[in-house]
């Protein structure tokens, strides 16, 4: 599993005023810090304070990648934002994200076709999150037929089961796992799996322990990517022991190291 | 019927590592070798790049060596006591890549050679010959932690392909490939664990990943061949899906492990129902080739030059790439 590096926020205050004051001090330090620590993504959102949110995106996208040659993840609602940050990109993106539910998902396939990105299909539509896992991986194949239907790959297709806060749907937690392991069987070669990390400890006491052992507990189940924070070393170092524990990176005394290193 | 094969995307490739130095490049070499490069598992040209065809490069001692078998003696004991011109024999009679210079007369317990000696035969073997070198030590560590340094740095700037570094002695090699601009062959015994952490050891100290070889260990068929393949196949698995610590081209020696088998060696008399002793050899050298080059192997260290026309046959026909072009009519 990779981390797809999550600071680059509006939501955070000092990137909402370095977009303010279009200073790229702050942004282009996060890029850096997150890409020293092991992110393989940026996660990039403009957060719901900027005035136009089109050039904010631009904005953040050119000055992140002057700092790190990461590809990044472009995080946003509106479609608009996600195509003006990827008429910028360098590298192939990724779009966060497209619910199960028409006619986004032809525009965001569409996006994805027309810029070679890889784009997070979340298990959800105008009803909402499911209760269980069936109703999550039915949402998912949804996804993987509409995304085999506009040529995209399988590789390029990240599943997002959607993880509650333990302490509010505490009966989520295991049809997520369910639906990690059930998504890997709906196509060959399976589509990919990501979760939004920090959701499963939103509003708990024991945040980093919350969300590690969850990273741990899902990376047995089959999840390929994770938004989270890469500066959060215990964090990195639970997804490396994982890692080798799945006999997914091949043992060495440093190999902690060497998932930080890995792009 | 169109038969379409199922392709692996791999994220990752082998890298591309350069032996030897030309003129312009501070070394006097005629030409380099470039090994590695790979996209794909082996010889699957349908599936990705085998950028360079494995390389074969022919042992060479600078003392006669005692101990061979009388087979090999005919094709050169007018050279046994002359490594220049073994090199020399080796490039225009048996075509081969390279040659791997084993410094056994260092040996304490054979004519303890020093630094000075060593050094010379090197500079005699590359004024020999125009193709890279591979320099081995005699393999007793203490010994070649005192004539490697003096070999590079007698060659410095020739980008010798320098052995062999392993986990509990591989800073001074790896100290004097730096400093004199060599390559270095990181030696793991049959372990993918120790093999990376020894290439994570190496890049530590500063030399460029690649300017590493691995070799993993081999075995003659029959006593071990398989442990050698799967530490190949695994660490070549682990190079194309991303992982850089195993992504170096690989290095076997393969006529030193034959060559002392009972297979290889033992008189027709003493089992008749194997067969003639001679071509039963040369079989055994080249089935062995033949096994790594499926493993992965980049660089083939051999002996017979017989086995090694064999091999060569066989790599030629390997990089073939089919004429369909991942398309078959079946």
């Amino acid at each position: 599993m990779f981390i797809i590096g999550e600071r680059i926020n509006g939501m955070f205050k000092d990137i909402a005023q370095a977009i303010r004051e279009q200073d790229p001090g702050p942004v282009q330090e996060w890029a850096r810090k997150q890409d020293a620590a092991g992110a393989r993504y940026l996660d990039i959102n403009t957060g719901p304070a900027a005035r136009d949110p089109l050039k904010a995106m631009r904005w953040l996208v050119e000055v992140t990648q002057e700092a790190s040659s990461l590809p990044l993840t472009l995080d946003s609602t509106n479609y608009e934002v996600i195509e003006a940050g990827l008429e910028v990109c360098k590298r192939p993106a990724m779009i966060n994200s497209v619910p199960a539910e028409w006619p986004k998902m032809e525009r965001v396939f569409n996006l994805a076709r027309k810029y070679s990105a890889a784009v997070i299909g979340l298990a959800m539509n105008e009803r909402g999150i499911p209760k269980d896992a069936e109703s999550r991986v039915a949402l998912c194949l949804e996804l993987v037929a509409t995304a085999d239907s506009f040529g995209l790959s399988m590789e390029d297709l990240y599943l997002d089961p959607l993880v509650l806060p333990c302490n509010v749907g505490q009966d989520h937690g295991p049809e997520v796992l369910l639906t990690l392991r059930q998504v890997k069987l709906l196509a060959s070669p399976a589509p990919r799996t990501v979760v939004g990390l920090s959701n499963v400890s939103q509003g708990t006491r024991n945040r980093a322990l919350i969300d590690r052992t969850f990273a741990v507990m899902a990376i047995a189940n089959g999840l390929d990517a994770a938004i989270a924070d890469a500066g959060n070393e215990e964090l990195v170092e639970a997804i490396a022991t994982a890692r080798i524990l799945m006999n997914i990176d091949i043992y060495c005394d440093s190999y902690v190291d060497v998932y930080r290193k890995q792009k | 019927m169109p038969f379409t094969p199922s392709m692996e995307k791999y994220r990752s490739k082998v890298k591309e590592v350069v032996l030897g130095a030309t003129r312009e490049q501070g070394g006097t070499r005629a030409f380099t070798v470039t090994v590695g490069g790979e996209t794909s598992l082996p010889f699957l040209h349908f599936e990705g790049q085998i950028a360079h065809r494995p390389v074969i490069g022919l042992e060479v001692w600078d003392v006669a060596p005692a101990d061979w078998p009388a087979c090999l003696v005919p094709y050169f004991e007018d050279v046994f006591h002359d490594p220049a011109a073994w090199a020399r024999k080796g490039v225009a009679e048996y075509g081969v890549d390279l040659i791997v210079l084993q410094l056994r007369g260092a040996d304490p317990d054979l004519n303890d050679a020093s630094p000075e000696e060593c050094a010379g035969v090197v500079r005699k073997v590359l004024a020999a010959v125009g193709c890279p070198l591979v320099v081995l030590g005699c393999g007793k560590a203490e010994k070649d932690n005192l004539i490697m340094p003096a070999v590079a740095e007698a060659a410095a700037g020739e980008n010798l392909l320098l052995g062999v570094a392993e986990q509990d002695n591989y800073k001074s090699l790896t100290a004097a490939c730096m400093v004199h601009k060599h390559s270095i062959i990181a030696q793991s015994p049959v372990d993918i664990n120790i093999c990376k952490q020894l290439n994570i050891l190496i890049t530590e100290m500063n030399l460029p990943a690649d300017r590493i070889i691995i070799d993993p260990t081999t075995a003659a068929l029959g006593y071990g061949l398989e442990y050698g393949y799967s530490i190949m196949e695994r660490a070549r698995f682990g190079a194309l899906q991303g992982d850089t610590m195993l992504a170096m081209p690989m290095i076997g020696d393969i006529g030193a492990e034959v060559w002392r088998t009972r297979e290889a060696i033992a008189p027709r008399s003493e089992f008749p129902s194997w067969g003639d002793q001679i071509d039963r050899g040369i079989l055994w050298e080249a089935t062995t080739a033949a096994a790594l080059l499926q493993a992965g192997i980049d660089i083939l260290v051999m002996r017979h030059p017989q086995a090694i026309k064999l091999v060569r046959q066989n790599i030629d026909d390997l990089m073939v790439k089919s004429s369909h072009a991942g398309q078959a009519n079946l």
